[in-house]
């Protein structure tokens, strides 16, 4: 698929693979949005990049997302924002369904703190060296990761019963 | 305050593990910075819990200050105490189903909610809009806009202390709700938006109130700035509180007035204009100073904006259809669905299985709701539900920023601040 990349985005695109070669696995784009796909070791430096010569230093959200039966499960998006060429860049890492981790690029864009954790609750991905990752919307006490495929929609294991869905009669 | 202490005073009898976890980590904020603890032999310090029940907290919202006499140290938020799982209800949805959820995101402005969902979904599925449909969207937006300011302004001068200025701006968002009334046929939750369209449109009635309330708020906006632009009262507890430098508010995400307050001035409607707002004049109003004055007088001149924003629409305003005429793509409208046996089908389809957008196809689409930038971010697996969305929510990023935000600050200037952040838990917890 050929890509249509302003001239902002061209530059972005190009930096990054000169800079980074391989370690950018692959660009693509889907409704106009572009989505920069990443090797997971290498996002602390990509981000600085995209952050110190690029003018990336607006970091509007970090979400996961589960891939389920896919090979690398879980993808974490970085929805970056340049207000100096007002682009919108999506980066994406992808890691490994045990013991996802990714490093934490709060000691680059401080805004990421709260969004890890959420990724943190809801994916059970961890972030190395994040300040402060606890469970944001959840308690402590809480054992699962709801936004997880796997979780069901009713019924908690081990929590309180559902009411019967047979009717009375039977 | 070690954390034995508070925990010994606290003694916590639920969620325990929770409470260990958040008062371990108020302890460790900052702990770089601070010097040797010689054990607080005046007795100043104390851990206050603010919240999830506190009429100022606008919704449940829990603040745990450390508090050196009548300052606070340092500050932890715990959020979460309306947590609803939309995100994961929204897999389990079509995406027309799911548009009530977003109505009780931000309950106060829910036609930016709506918007902002169907805007991405027609981004992803290629929806064709409408002009005339365009044009009422924006009138319900920058309505939604008027009435969630209202609330704010309500709220934060309540907060600084005086009531009755509440039930004033309560009398106009009154007005409001009537006007949402006649457009959409619900007061509060209006889910009038609809892909491909709005759900019906504006009768001469709705018409009518639009340009009764246009005509008549103006005058009310004038009356609230006499009131408070010089308000001596008003000026001593805003004034240099909550003081948020630009370059702190890009580096952590502030979003929507708090960012414009803070002298950036970004907004979605200018930076990737949606609907039709490159058709329209208005400003972005923007402020040097980042204090929680400065956040009122950014919101107030938005209140005038919207209000010619308005105006334009009406006069702009095109006929024609207000839903795209594609059984696949939208729902038929009400007559074909009640004479006609396809019109029936197409109504039956589209509810069971919904708008299908192509398999693996990603979107993100924001929005500029009252808040801030309110985006959606859907990726689909080709069947009518969402694989994944993503809600990002403005009050969530905004939440962030308080946390730092109120180290320092007095504790009496705890509920002002909050005022002027403007936060809705609905939103932020999800």
């Amino acid at each position: 698929m050929s890509l249509k990349l302003t001239e902002s985005l061209q530059k972005t695109v190009d930096s990054l693979s000169q800079t980074f070669g391989e370690k950018v696995i692959e660009v693509y784009q889907s409704s106009g949005d572009t989505f920069i796909w990443v090797d997971t070791d290498s996002i602390i430096e990509i981000s600085a990049h995209l952050k110190n010569e690029l003018h990336y230093i607006y970091l509007s959200d970090v979400f996961g997302i589960d891939r389920y039966t896919s090979e690398e499960r879980f993808e974490v998006v970085y929805n970056l924002l340049s207000l100096r060429d007002q682009t919108r860049v999506f980066i994406k890492v992808r890691c490994e369904e045990e013991n996802p981790e990714v490093d934490s690029v709060t000691s680059i864009w401080p805004a990421a703190s709260w969004p890890e954790r959420e990724v943190y609750d809801m994916f059970g991905v961890t972030f190395r060296n994040h300040p402060d990752l606890r469970r944001i919307f959840l308690p402590e006490d809480f054992q699962y990761y709801p936004l997880r495929k796997e979780f069901p929609l009713l019924g908690i294991p081990g929590s309180i019963e559902l009411p019967s869905t047979t009717p009375d009669s039977e | 305050m070690k954390l034995t202490d508070i925990q010994n005073k606290v003694n916590s009898t639920f969620f325990k593990e929770h409470q260990k976890r958040l008062y371990q980590s108020l302890e460790d904020k900052h702990t770089t910075m601070e010097e040797l603890d010689d054990g607080d032999p005046l007795t100043t310090k104390m851990v206050l819990n603010m919240g999830p029940q506190h009429p100022a907290t606008h919704g449940v919202l829990r603040l745990v200050l450390q508090l050196d006499g009548e300052t606070i140290e340092k500050c932890k938020l715990d959020i979460g105490y309306l947590h609803r799982g939309v995100e994961k209800i929204a897999e389990n949805k079509t995406y027309q189903e799911f548009m009530p959820y977003t109505d009780r995101m931000d309950y106060l402005s829910p036609y930016s909610n709506n918007v902002a969902l169907c805007t991405a979904v027609e981004k992803i599925a290629s929806v064709p809009v409408p002009e005339r449909a365009h044009y009422i969207r924006m009138i319900g937006c920058e309505l939604a806009r008027i009435s969630s300011h209202l609330l704010w302004l309500g709220t934060m001068v309540m907060d600084a202390g005086a009531i009755s200025f509440f039930i004033w701006t309560f009398k106009e968002r009154e007005k409001i709700y009537d006007v949402m009334d006649r457009i959409a046929g619900h007061r509060f939750t209006v889910s009038h938006a609809r892909i491909g369209g709005v759900a019906n449109d504006l009768t001469d009635e709705a018409m009518g109130s639009i340009k009764e309330f246009v005509e008549a708020f103006p005058k009310e906006l004038k009356d609230y700035h006499k009131l408070l632009d010089r308000n001596r009262i008003f000026f001593e507890r805003n004034e240099a509180v909550g003081v948020l430098k630009t370059e702190d508010a890009i580096a952590s995400g502030a979003t929507g007035p708090m960012l414009r307050g803070s002298g950036f001035g970004l907004d979605i409607r200018k930076v990737s204009p949606y609907l039709r707002y490159s058709e329209v004049e208005f400003d972005v109003p923007t402020r040097l100073e980042g204090d929680n004055l400065a956040r009122y007088f950014v919101r107030m001149e938005e209140m005038h904006e919207s209000i010619r924003i308005i105006k334009q629409c009406l006069n702009k305003l095109p006929s024609g259809p207000i839903r795209t005429d594609n059984a696949k793509q939208a729902y038929p409208s009400k007559d074909e669905v009640y004479y006609s046996m396809e019109g029936m089908i197409h109504d039956f389809m589209m509810t069971d299985t919904g708008i299908c957008p192509p398999d693996g196809a990603e979107c993100y689409h924001a929005v500029e709701s009252p808040k801030g930038e309110l985006g959606y971010y859907i990726q689909s697996d080709g069947t009518g539900h969402p694989w994944r969305l993503k809600i990002n929510a403005p009050s969530f990023k905004n939440l962030q920023v308080l946390e730092n935000l109120l180290d320092g600050e007095m504790v009496a200037d705890t509920v002002v601040i909050i005022g002027g952040i403007d936060p809705v838990l609905g939103e932020a917890d999800k």
